[in-house]
């Protein structure tokens, strides 16, 4: 456990500062994986109750009459210092739950996109979500044991993802090879911010 | 992953959601629009008034002993986000529970949290 200084100068209770990664990808990437190598706590699930509809995410009146579904998040957390919490998370599997997307996009300072080469379509519709709403992202091309290894150049034209964008090759299993696709991440969202000031 | 710490409210012949909504009461919808999945709550040190507050309020303040997020602690509680938000409500309108002041909390992320970021994942 990371100690945490209890108060600020003051006596003001210090409570951190919030920075939010999510990990998307297609069903089977290694979304769960990355997140697990990097977090120092175990990862943690929780769930969100919705009904079927979808409409309004806390509006879960007349429960009982409508078709509920139950969304899981699995997220991870990094402690960066007594005043900031990085937490990582990772996108439910089914491309059906769309508005948890939105929570989970909300405040978000980028994404990573997992991609396994043997299924480039089924990160298309996270790569149009990040896009559409303007938040920056990274792919990282989860390579798989016993998956061809691609270039990244033959990957970028396969996911017709702009030159900007990094294409990072990783083991989402291996803590440093997930940390370096994050540290890209982080460089890509400085890196936007640089551009627009 | 289920928490072991929760155990105490998960009631099998009640179902998976009959229990979570009569906790808090019926009531669904959360009164504090700012609690997202990643706001970060702490307890005061001791509840204003302890004999007010449920065994579920309790569990949280007892949580909240060091800044946490509000899906850390619906995941530590084993309870669906949206009654823990409830809950939270209830605890921050009484002044139980302080969460980060929104108004302190860019919404573009300024460059110095950004390389602070940099750095601790760098570091670990």
């Amino acid at each position: 456990m990371v100690s945490v200084e209890s108060e600020r100068p003051g006596g003001e209770l210090l409570v951190p500062t919030p920075v939010k990664i999510v990990i998307a990808g297609g069903f089977g990437t290694g979304k769960t994986t990355m997140v697990n190598s990097v977090s120092e706590i175990p990862p943690l699930h929780t769930e969100e109750l919705l009904t079927e509809a979808g409409v309004g995410v806390d509006d879960v009146v007349g429960l009982e009459q409508k078709e509920t579904t139950t969304v899981a998040l699995d997220f991870g957390r990094i402690t960066i210092n007594p005043e900031v919490v990085l937490y990582l998370f990772g996108t439910p599997g089914q491309n059906r739950f769309w508005f948890m997307w939105d929570e989970l996009a909300y405040g978000a300072i980028g994404a990573v996109i997992l991609v396994d080469t043997r299924r480039l379509d089924s990160s298309f519709p996270s790569i149009d979500f990040f896009e559409r709403r303007g938040i920056p992202f990274v792919i990282g091309v989860n390579c798989f044991e016993g998956s061809h290894l691609y270039e990244v150049d033959e990957v970028r034209r396969a996911l017709d993802v702009d030159d900007a964008i990094p294409v990072v090759l990783c083991d989402a299993r291996e803590r440093e090879s997930s940390k370096a696709v994050l540290v890209s991440l982080i460089q890509h969202t400085m890196d936007r911010l640089d551009a627009t000031v | 992953m289920k928490s072991s710490r929760g155990d105490w409210w998960y009631d099998e012949a009640a179902g998976p959601l009959v229990r979570p909504y009569a906790m808090v009461r019926g009531r669904t919808r959360p009164l504090r629009p700012e609690l997202h999945l990643v706001t970060q709550v702490r307890a005061m040190p001791s509840p204003s008034d302890p004999d007010a507050l449920s065994v579920e309020h309790l569990e949280i303040m007892e949580l909240c002993r060091r800044p946490l997020s509000v899906a850390e602690v619906a995941a530590y509680l084993d309870v669906p986000l949206v009654v823990v938000k409830v809950l939270l409500s209830d605890l921050i309108q009484r002044g139980d529970v302080v969460i980060r002041d929104p108004s302190r909390v860019p919404v573009v992320p300024d460059r110095n949290l950004l390389q602070a970021v940099l750095d601790g994942v760098r570091g670990i």
